[in-house]
């Protein structure tokens, strides 16, 4: 607590002021940024899907939210992965295959593979915006080897900037965790050689789904 | 940490003998050099970008203690607690408290430059914690028991087969021969330890006074793991790092990892408030965190405020000449480079840190790439000039100056000295027209040869030119 006033009495000797006057607070509390943002194009899916490849992601195309499952099957199939996953609760009541066996999470140190939704994606970078939650333990984004998102095309906002109405007007606010996320892991540590799967998934594989939400 | 900046000038003479070093250094301005040119070639909002970026952290600098208090009641509102560190041994004391409280053993941390800067990985495990750099680059000097060589990427100065040694020391054999195999044995041995870790501790890229975020922006996703799977989070972060707003955060975004590892995005950016909520199936029990200043609120309203405005993007040191050839652990702290020249001596004092602000060609180049515009070499004269006021600069240096002043001052004096000069100089050219010793400056004559003056001075040229 001394260290409270001190630090905050040395900014304001070093600034030659005492505390704001109301009238410089209210200035401050009415301060709404608006920044350059930079141009994107109207193209957003197209620029979503490639930038999100370019950063080594992979994305699926799939007509409806139905279809999914199908999606999932078809990406264990190829990697020769289980038939099991975390599965975020809001797709749980999707028509998973017979002997797919699937839980909420959280994940746990042995997990392989996940299925979750997301807020939004960005097209400016090809990003996904993961907030936590009852249904979206921030565990799934991280721990397994592969995480798979479900976006809807619809969900795809032009810039960073756009998501945070999304995120203020969430039940609650902001959340604990945000993530925003542009691929897979990854790390240059060593001689700068880029390799994937440092810490974090190896692979993420987005679903877009063109049916609105 | 030990402050070794007084050896600068020999630490860099085992620098230049090194020539892994030297490979290391050449790829790591190849990559993140080329990358950062090719990026803002192709963002015509690049530059205005950096003046707002600049002007945001001017405007935050100018209304710290507003930001740091409303960051404060908002952390607070989500539950969480901020502790104020007036200086290194407060904000070690705290971090070792909360350890203390909640009966931690083991550690995790993510990559933070204030945890080294106030020593705490030395002060825990003084302790009997148990501390895991969890970042790779950092992971891997921690097994060295070596300090970071650049902030970014903390290992550039290690060859594959060196950290290939470290770990079939650490970890057992065989010993690993690709980078995959190594990215993924790490992988492995830190998995055990997120999930183990009672207290995780973070830096913070950005502190979002709105919300009371504290922001993490990596490629690997250790930061995510440590904050996520540990019972306590605990954020270190200096009190400059304070942004008013979410809509700041996304303008810093688009300029730091650009500039620094020359990428269009890093991999993560991930806002934390508080700890879990109630209905979270994951996340921390408790979040805190630490504000460090020690020193930096001494640095607001004189010549060094614009330092406050870095956002540690790693941009100076990866096009600084002098940082390419000498790597980052010759000046001898946490920071190196051109901000650490800067930052070095402000916070651990003018005499101990002598050669950094000398070690400058001042050629400008960090200037001209730094994202929120700090004028790094001005700030590096500026040291020069302290240095010279506290009487820390040679005796020699001091009374040349005096008598070249005496000179500069009397304009006939100054003429008729240039032209003997000038004269004398091309006679000691002779036929070859160079120079092979300079009185004074052996150190440079002793690798190459000055091409010696044509026998005019600048003057007299200049108005033979007129009359022609």
């Amino acid at each position: 607590m001394f260290s409270r006033s001190a630090i905050l009495d040395q900014i304001r000797r070093q600034l030659g002021r005492g505390p704001l006057t109301p009238e410089a607070v209210a200035a401050l509390e009415a301060r709404r940024p608006a920044h350059t943002r930079i141009a994107v194009g109207d193209e957003l899916v197209e620029r979503f899907i490639a930038r999100f490849e370019n950063r080594s992601g992979s994305v699926a195309r799939v007509a409806t939210r139905g279809q999914v499952p199908e999606a999932v099957a078809a990406y264990q199939a190829r990697l020769g992965l289980p038939a099991r996953a975390a599965v975020a609760r809001p797709l749980a009541g999707l028509a998973w295959p017979a002997g797919f066996s699937h839980h909420p999470g959280p994940a746990g140190q042995s997990e392989i593979l996940s299925v979750t939704t997301c807020l939004a994606g960005i097209a400016e970078v090809g990003s996904v915006v993961l907030p936590s939650g009852p249904d979206s333990p921030t565990s799934l984004n991280f721990v397994p080897d592969h995480h798979l998102v479900v976006l809807h095309c619809s969900q795809i906002l032009r810039h960073f900037e756009d998501v945070w109405p999304l995120v203020r007007a969430l039940p609650g606010g902001m959340p604990r965790t945000v993530n925003i996320v542009a691929g897979p892991s990854r790390t240059g540590d060593v001689e700068l050689t880029l390799q994937l799967g440092a810490h974090g998934p190896r692979s993420v594989h987005v679903i877009l789904v063109d049916a609105p939400m | 940490m030990k402050v070794s900046s007084p050896q600068f000038k020999a630490k860099v003479v085992t620098a230049l003998a090194d020539p892994h070093l030297r490979d290391a250094l050449g790829q790591s301005r190849k990559g993140f050099v080329n990358g950062r040119g090719a990026l803002v070639a192709g963002l015509p909002e690049f530059e205005q970008l950096r003046d707002q970026a600049r002007d945001v952290k001017n405007h935050v600098l100018a209304h710290l203690d507003y930001y740091l208090e409303r960051f404060e009641a908002q952390v607070t509102a989500a539950g969480g607690q901020v502790h104020w560190a007036a200086d290194a041994e407060d904000a070690r004391q705290i971090i070792l408290g909360i350890c203390q409280r909640v009966g931690a053993r083991t550690i995790t941390k993510g990559k933070s430059m204030v945890s080294e800067e106030v020593g705490l990985n030395e002060a825990l495990e003084a302790e009997g914690y148990q501390v895991i750099e969890t970042d790779l680059g950092e992971y891997i000097i921690q097994l060295a028991d070596e300090p970071p060589s650049h902030i970014i990427a903390p290992a550039i100065h290690k060859t594959r087969a060196q950290v290939a040694e470290l770990f079939e020391a650490a970890h057992g054999g065989p010993r690993k021969t690709t980078v995959g195999e190594l990215v993924t044995e790490a992988r492995l041995v830190l998995r055990d330890k997120y999930f183990k870790a009672d207290v995780g501790i973070t830096g913070g890229n950005y502190l979002v006074a709105e919300t009371g975020s504290s922001v993490i922006v990596t490629n690997e996703g250790n930061g995510d793991l440590t904050q996520t799977l540990a019972r306590v989070h605990v954020v270190t972060s200096g009190i400059e790092r304070i942004v008013p707003s979410l809509e700041d955060v996304s303008l810093f975004q688009r300029l730091l990892a650009r500039s620094g590892t020359g990428q269009e995005t890093e991999t993560y950016t991930t806002f934390s408030t508080g700890p879990r909520r109630p209905g979270d199936p994951d996340g921390p029990d408790e979040y805190h965190v630490v504000l460090v200043d020690n020193g930096r609120s001494k640095m607001l309203g004189g010549k060094f405020q614009d330092m406050l405005r870095c956002i540690r993007c790693g941009a100076c040191m990866n096009h600084c000449p002098v940082y390419g050839a000498v790597g980052g652990h010759a000046y001898g702290w946490v920071y190196p480079g051109p901000m650490g020249s800067v930052l070095t001596p402000l916070f651990v004092g003018l005499d101990s840190t002598y050669d950094l602000p000398n070690a400058c060609t001042l050629n400008g180049r960090c200037q001209t790439v730094c994202p929120v515009r700090i004028p790094l070499p001005e700030l590096l004269r500026e040291l020069r000039h302290r240095q010279s006021q506290a009487g820390l600069r040679p005796r020699a240096e001091t009374r040349a100056l005096q008598a070249w002043r005496f000179v500069a001052e009397r304009p006939r004096l100054y003429r008729a000295a240039n032209r003997l000069a000038a004269r004398a100089l091309k006679a000691a050219g002779g036929s070859q027209g160079r120079l092979a010793r300079l009185p004074f400056g052996e150190a440079w004559s002793g690798l190459r040869d000055l091409p010696a003056p044509e026998g005019q001075t600048f003057i007299e040229m200049w108005h033979a030119q007129k009359r022609r």
